[in-house]
């Protein structure tokens, strides 16, 4: 364990609240559950759907951290956060410390506690499931309260800004890899401008995750907070087409960050793909989040089906799959090839979806599409699976069953088997190496690009990842800028 | 925010809009397009770049007022705004010496087209403008079209202006007429596809613009998809032009029509 968590973790207040109740005593307490809105109810509309832990369950959460000699959730956590000593101030009551401590490594707690995979990270870390076999710290959840709280508050701590040291610098994308970068650009004194292709900011956090899992308002609160900060924001313009890379040079910026994302979608290349009502997921989540079409006010249209299959197994897919039950869906199905315990997407979001009345047809795939004479999707032609031998991701294959096909009525189709990286940066910057993935290589350790001046970060180096990694890198991305910025 | 500049009726349905956009005036070319949405409501909807002044900082985009974003877009006055605009979108057009080029514009398929000629006169090319509308009225840009043409020819479904036929009778007596080493077709799908296909017969290399329906504009969704020599391709960002011949043009107006 490094000196500075030690040192922290030796404080007075600390040992104080170690001995204030005995282990065997914090490890009986039952694990916090998360208030939910119901199931019936919440399928009906678009508001989130946990509640949030009130400051009791908190704070009695709180008390099952053992506060660890070695806190082995820290290395579980891609940014590091000080997980017990956020933990430890929730126990103490010191709520704003606690969201302060998030604060040192990550830049959208409030978005991390809601959507982090923590049951494969932090959480799945914990001395809880690594050593006593029981379920761990709820780590996330305690993450969202100390962030919500202080928000709530209405005593937002704005972190402490360098003076101003006039270099101008470029972020290309307003995911969360572009803001993390924005935000520790901005507090050593960078003069930054954040430039975003579409006409409003967020990334994925806006035009892909939906409202009943992570609220704009929460995202709102982010930006402004940067805004205040003092980082600059260009919607509307795409760099690589409204402005170029010699604009960006000429205009005297002195460093460029790339977080453009994985905005591309992935089709099947099926018999019967282009039929009318079957769509990618990007398409269909951006009508909804981005465009506001399931308000009736707005002017974007999109599908309403009855009978709805969203084909894939990760994050996109429940939201797409639960969105469509929220636009009234009577038969929402989600149709993987693979078997559950494969699908890649969070456990809670499986867990809702199902509580919503989502249907599962996992070990099966479409292999074509058919539709009326109008051109509008009908069936689609579902070949049954099976699991063979492990492939190189460790997940079993699946094998289809010879001669087992069956034919499933639809009257949507929201195809979500993936994305790749956004191709506009790659395709007008020189000077960036590609792979043939399409996602630009980097330096893993600096996230500097073949070009001195450009550093990349999140889905458009990793090519499909989470909001804490895309966080991470922007994170990295500003300390080695700043540091080959001042060499 | 994009301020209005100045607003002209072509035809009672078609609206010439100057409007402020110094970057995207700057980095078009022939062929691109923006993405417009008016009001906070509004939709992202895709119109061709007709023509930009990098001096003002101002670029011009032809409007027919056929539905409800197109309508919201034509009552907008001068000095008002547009609340989002971005661009330029999609692949420039390929512009050479190809030698004689026929272009075949339809309805308010002119506007798009108007660059597009500019260009390849400017690029040395032979180039005979096909127009053609439902009647007078509908013909559009005829002076700016002559400028740059070396031949007009006008074409009207009941003949009150020009000569009376389809785009594809005055397409097919130039054909005939001369040789024409390339044709480019904008206007509705149902037109392309009939110009395609008499192109075809005629071995005439073509090249079609496709107007799909489309929401980001960059790639991101996939609204835009069509069918082009069997691959599904994005019209906003592999497009819009594409070898027309190529073009799965039956998938095409059928998926147009998914919202209506
Ligand atoms: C529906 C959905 C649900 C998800 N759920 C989860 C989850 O629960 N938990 C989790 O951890 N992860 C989740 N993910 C993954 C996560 O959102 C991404 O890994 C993360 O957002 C990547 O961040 P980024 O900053 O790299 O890119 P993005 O968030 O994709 O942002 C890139 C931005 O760059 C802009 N841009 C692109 N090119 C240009 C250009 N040339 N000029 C200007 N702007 C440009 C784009 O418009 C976009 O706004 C989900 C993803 C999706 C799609
Ligand atoms: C690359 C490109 C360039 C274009 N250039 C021009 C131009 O210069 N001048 C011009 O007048 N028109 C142009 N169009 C067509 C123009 O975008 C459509 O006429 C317009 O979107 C119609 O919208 P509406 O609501 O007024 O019409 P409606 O016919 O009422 O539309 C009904 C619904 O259909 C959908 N829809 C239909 N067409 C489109 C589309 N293209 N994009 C998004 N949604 C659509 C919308 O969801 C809309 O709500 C272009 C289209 C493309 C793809
Ligand atoms: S950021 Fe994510 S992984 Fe890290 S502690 Fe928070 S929830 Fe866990
Ligand atoms: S491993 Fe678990 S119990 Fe130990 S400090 Fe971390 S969260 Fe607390
Ligand atoms: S409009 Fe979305 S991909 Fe072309």
């Amino acid at each position: 364990m490094n000196e500075y968590l030690k040192a922290e973790r030796s404080v007075a207040w600390r040992e104080e609240l170690r001995k204030s109740m005995k282990n065997k005593d914090r490890t009986a307490i039952p694990r916090v559950v998360m208030p939910e809105v119901d199931p019936f109810v919440r399928s009906h509309n678009y508001d989130e759907v946990n509640l949030g832990l009130t400051e009791e369950m908190a704070v009695n959460e709180s008390h099952r951290c053992l506060d660890c000699v070695d806190p082995t959730c820290i290395s579980g956590c891609p940014v590091e956060i000080n997980i017990p000593k956020f933990i430890k101030n929730i126990e103490r009551g010191e709520y704003l410390e606690a969201a302060k401590t998030l604060k040192e490594t990550s830049a959208l707690p409030a978005v991390c506690g809601r959507v982090c995979p923590q049951e494969r990270q932090c959480e799945n870390s914990c001395f809880y499931t690594q050593k006593l076999n029981k379920v761990p710290v709820a780590i996330g959840h305690l993450e969202r309260f100390a962030a919500d709280y202080e928000r709530n508050s209405g005593n937002i701590s704005v972190p402490e800004i360098a003076p101003s040291n006039g270099k101008k610098i470029a972020v290309i994308g307003s995911g969360p890899a572009g803001l993390a970068f924005a935000g520790d650009m901005v507090k050593l004194g960078y003069d930054v401008t954040v430039f975003e292709a579409l006409h409003e900011l967020g990334g994925v956090l806006r035009y892909g995750i939906p409202e009943f899992r992570l609220p704009n308002d929460i995202v709102d609160v982010e930006i402004d907070g940067l805004r205040k900060m003092g980082v600059k924001f260009e919607t509307n313009c795409i760099v690589g087409k409204t402005i170029s890379q010699e604009d960006l040079k000429e205009a005297g910026f002195k460093g460029i960050f790339v977080g453009s994302g994985a905005g591309l979608p992935n089709f099947m290349n099926i018999p019967g793909e282009n039929l009318i009502g079957i769509m990618s997921c990007n398409e269909y989540l951006t009508r909804v989040n981005l465009m506001g079409a399931g308000d009736p006010e707005s002017d974007t249209p999109v599908y309403k089906g009855k009978k709805v299959a969203v084909i894939g197994g990760g994050n996109t897919a429940m939201d797409a799959v639960r969105t469509a039950r929220r636009l009234g869906a009577e038969r929402a199905v989600i149709v993987y090839r693979r078997s559950e315990a494969e699908m890649p997407a969070r456990i809670e979001e499986i867990k809702h979806a199902k509580e919503e009345g989502i249907e599962f047809y996992t070990l099966h795939n479409p292999l074509r599409y058919e539709g009326d004479e109008r051109g509008r999707v009908q069936k689609m032609l579902l070949q049954r699976m099976e699991l063979g031998e492990p492939d190189q991701s460790g997940r079993r294959r699946p094998v289809a069953i010879e001669g087992a096909t069956d034919w499933m009525e639809v009257d949507e189709v929201i195809v979500s088997v993936g994305v790749s990286p956004n191709p506009l940066i790659p395709q007008s910057f020189t000077g960036l190496e590609i792979t043939s993935w399409g996602t630009i290589v980097v330096n893993n350790d600096t996230m500097q690009t073949a070009d001195d001046f450009i550093f990349a970060g999140g889905d458009i180096v990793r090519g499909g990842a989470t909001v804490i990694l895309a966080m991470g890198d922007g994170r990295r991305a500003a300390k080695s800028m700043h540091e080959h910025l001042n060499k | 925010m994009n301020k209005i500049v100045s607003k002209e009726y072509l035809s009672e349905r078609v609206v010439r809009f100057e409007v402020e956009a110094p970057l995207i005036a700057r980095s078009r070319k022939a062929g691109h397009f923006v993405i417009v949405r008016v009001g906070k409501k509004g939709e992202r909807v895709p119109y061709t770049i007709a023509s930009a002044d990098t001096k003002k900082g101002t670029i011009t985009l032809v409007v027919q007022r056929v539905g409800k974003s197109s309508e919201k877009l034509c009552i907008l006055e001068p000095g008002e705004y547009i609340t989002d605009m971005v661009g330029p979108l999609g692949k420039a057009t390929h512009i050479e010496n190809f030698g004689t080029v026929v272009c075949a514009g339809g309805g308010v398929g002119v506007a798009p087209m108007l660059p597009i000629i500019e260009a390849m006169k400017n690029a040395g090319n032979r180039v005979i403008s096909v127009l053609a509308a439902r009647t007078k009225e509908l013909i559009i840009l005829e002076d700016q079209v002559r400028e740059y043409s070396d031949e007009v020819v006008i074409m009207t479904d009941d003949g009150s202006y020009g000569e009376k036929g389809l785009i594809t009778d005055g397409v097919e007596k130039v054909i005939n007429s001369e040789k024409v080493d390339l044709c480019v077709t904008i206007g509705p799908a149902i037109m392309m596809k009939f110009v395609s296909k008499l192109t075809e017969k005629y071995n005439v290399p073509t090249v079609a613009s496709l107007n799909t329906i489309m929401v980001d504009g960059t790639g991101m969704c996939g609204a835009c998809r069509v069918t082009v020599d069997g691959k599904t391709k994005f019209v906003c960002i592999d497009g819009p032009e594409f070898d027309a011949h190529k073009v799965d043009f039956d998938e095409m107006l059928m998926r147009l029509k998914a919202y209506n």
